[in-house]
């Protein structure tokens, strides 16, 4: 049985005349987390933008629920279920901490999640909701570009750089909160620096280096050193 | 039901707003004819500097060719009240459907443009408009045309009662646009404003359809500006391409005032058009020299508060006039 949610066929895309992704292919399952893993450069973030449209590609290079929608426009995206954890945040600065949540409540789509139950989930955001988004900590801010995306209640969300520039306890609340994302019926690509971590937490991986897969398939069956090779080259 | 909705601080605001508008609309009973026709134009500078915000402030398009709603709008009263015969009362939603139309041939082309490029493009656009009005000699091309005498007394049997009741149209756009923007603030549409003016892609992958949203708000503020261009002209009577696309009078005047008052603030389109209204009513006999104090307070006013003389208070006091934080 096809248990795929989201399809990456061969896509290739780039900056003008620069080509940045060089056929890149692989398949995120349904209820699953996909660790991306690769140094600075290796494509990933150039890989999620091209995934949202922000970035030219082909129609049939990416398919959701066995659909092309690699036409679509992130708005469109958005409400198909595809929502993203940018990196560095990208809250909304000039609204409050509640605000960031109701937007995506407003333009979303209805399901489990709920400002309420983000605040369950992140006990903290419910202390600050009346605060500037801005005026929180780097982690409190992660929890909030978390929450909005939660909100939305999308099928899969892509996690860019989820823990970069974040204090290593900090990191270990915002991963905390992963197993109820993943249960709550939602996918994930996750992209990490943190190759142990990633490895710990995910079903299936995809080393990037250069635009190009150079390693892929189920988290277990790598070992430390084949990932640091492919993280790395010879 | 709109009212029941919203928090006791905002209904508040909408309750001063109204007693606002009900002193004001008294004012022909107890205030200088001079001073009602200061008025009018203060109102219709005021919903232009709001719209002008709203456009650049909230939607992040800084556009330097509105002079060509004015101009539209006002031209559209012209032709429809001395060439068409109809009531100039109705010709103000004609004047907004031209406006708004206008706007909807360019934007498809000027969206295609960011930043200054945008700037430029909204600014060649009004200028073609203008010059488009230039050639027609049935509206007097180059020299204009004045408003005729039976349209005028359409508008009211004698002057006074004329002047009033342009002033009442002038009062309703001004306050009637500060009221409108308001509640859209204080919308779903306006939380997505201020979304997408933080961060377009952030505000793109939660569902916001940012070409969509830009889109309306473009051709709302143009049909707006369309009906304040007919009021206007009907307290000029007379029009003209150099008067009706006047890029200074209606564009570089307008983004000074939200520029002194605060830009992406209602309450600095509001505080902007009282502090040039007082600069102007007090220097304007000094000639050049009221054209350069102007020029270096708002030099003065952008190097040391970016976010205007609004901007400066609010982060001060704490305080907002206009209220649009939503809370849970």
């Amino acid at each position: 049985m096809d248990n795929s949610l989201l399809r990456i066929n061969n896509l290739s895309s780039g900056y003008g005349d620069f080509q940045a992704l060089f056929d890149v292919s692989f398949c995120l399952e349904k209820n699953s987390v996909l660790g991306l893993v690769g140094a600075n450069g290796a494509g990933k973030t150039t890989l999620f933008k091209s995934i949202l449209g922000l970035l030219p590609r082909e129609k049939s290079m990416i398919q959701f629920q066995r659909q092309d929608i690699g036409h679509l426009s992130a708005n469109k995206l958005a409400g198909l279920g595809i929502a993203m954890v940018p990196e560095g945040r990208r809250l909304f600065s000039s609204l409050s901490v509640y605000e960031n949540l109701q937007i995506a409540a407003d333009y979303g789509r209805k399901g489990y999640w709920t400002i309420e139950r983000v605040f369950e989930l992140f006990p903290i955001l419910a202390e600050k909701q009346k605060m500037p988004s801005l005026s929180l900590s780097g982690g409190q801010q992660q929890m909030v570009a978390i929450g909005r995306a939660l909100v939305a209640n999308p099928e899969v969300i892509l996690f860019d750089e989820l823990s970069l520039g974040l204090a290593p306890t900090v990191v270990n609340d915002v991963y905390a909160a992963m197993p109820s994302i993943i249960e709550s019926g939602i996918s994930a690509i996750l992209v990490e620096q943190d190759i142990e971590r990633v490895r710990k937490i995910s079903k299936n991986l995809v080393c990037m280096r250069e635009g190009k897969i150079v390693l892929s398939g189920a988290a277990s069956q790598f070992t430390k050193e084949q990932l640091t090779t492919a993280y790395f080259g010879e | 039901m709109i009212l029941k909705s919203l928090p006791k601080k905002q209904i508040r605001v909408f309750l001063v707003l109204t007693l606002i508008t009900i002193i004001l609309a008294s004012a022909p009973w107890w205030v200088s004819r001079a001073d009602i026709r200061l008025l009018g134009e203060f109102y219709s500078f005021l919903a232009l500097a709001v719209l002008w915000n709203l456009l650049a402030g909230y939607t992040g398009l800084i556009s330097v060719g509105q002079q060509a709603f004015v101009g539209v709008g006002g031209y559209a009263m012209f032709i429809v009240t001395a060439k068409l015969g109809i009531s100039p009362f109705l010709s103000v939603p004609i004047s907004m459907l031209a406006a708004a139309l206008i706007a909807g041939v360019f934007a498809p082309l000027l969206f295609r443009l960011n930043g200054a490029h945008f700037a430029i493009g909204t600014w060649v656009a009004a200028e073609t408009i203008s010059l488009c009005f230039f050639m027609v000699p049935e509206l007097g091309g180059g020299a204009g045309m004045s408003l005729p005498t039976d349209v005028v007394k359409s508008i009211a049997s004698s002057r006074a009662m004329r002047e009033m009741t342009i002033y009442w149209l002038m009062l309703g756009l001004g306050l009637g646009t500060i009221f409108a923007v308001y509640a859209l603030l204080l919308s779903k549409t306006g939380l997505a404003l201020m979304a997408l003016r933080d961060n377009e892609i952030a505000a793109a992958s939660l569902g916001i359809n940012i070409w969509k949203t830009k889109f309306v708000m473009y051709i709302a503020v143009a049909a707006a500006t369309g009906a304040i261009g007919a009021v206007i002209f009907f307290q000029k009577l007379r029009i003209s391409p150099e008067s009706a696309f006047s890029l200074n009078d209606w564009t570089i005047i307008i983004i000074f005032i939200v520029v002194i008052g605060g830009i992406g603030k209602l309450e600095g389109a509001i505080v902007g058009t009282i502090v040039f209204f007082i600069l102007r009513e007090t220097l304007a006999d000094y000639g050049v020299v009221y054209l350069i104090v102007l020029g270096v307070f708002a030099i003065i006013i952008m190097m040391f508060s970016r976010k205007g003389i609004w901007g400066m208070f609010e982060e001060k006091f704490k305080r907002s006039l206009l209220p649009v934080t939503r809370e849970p």
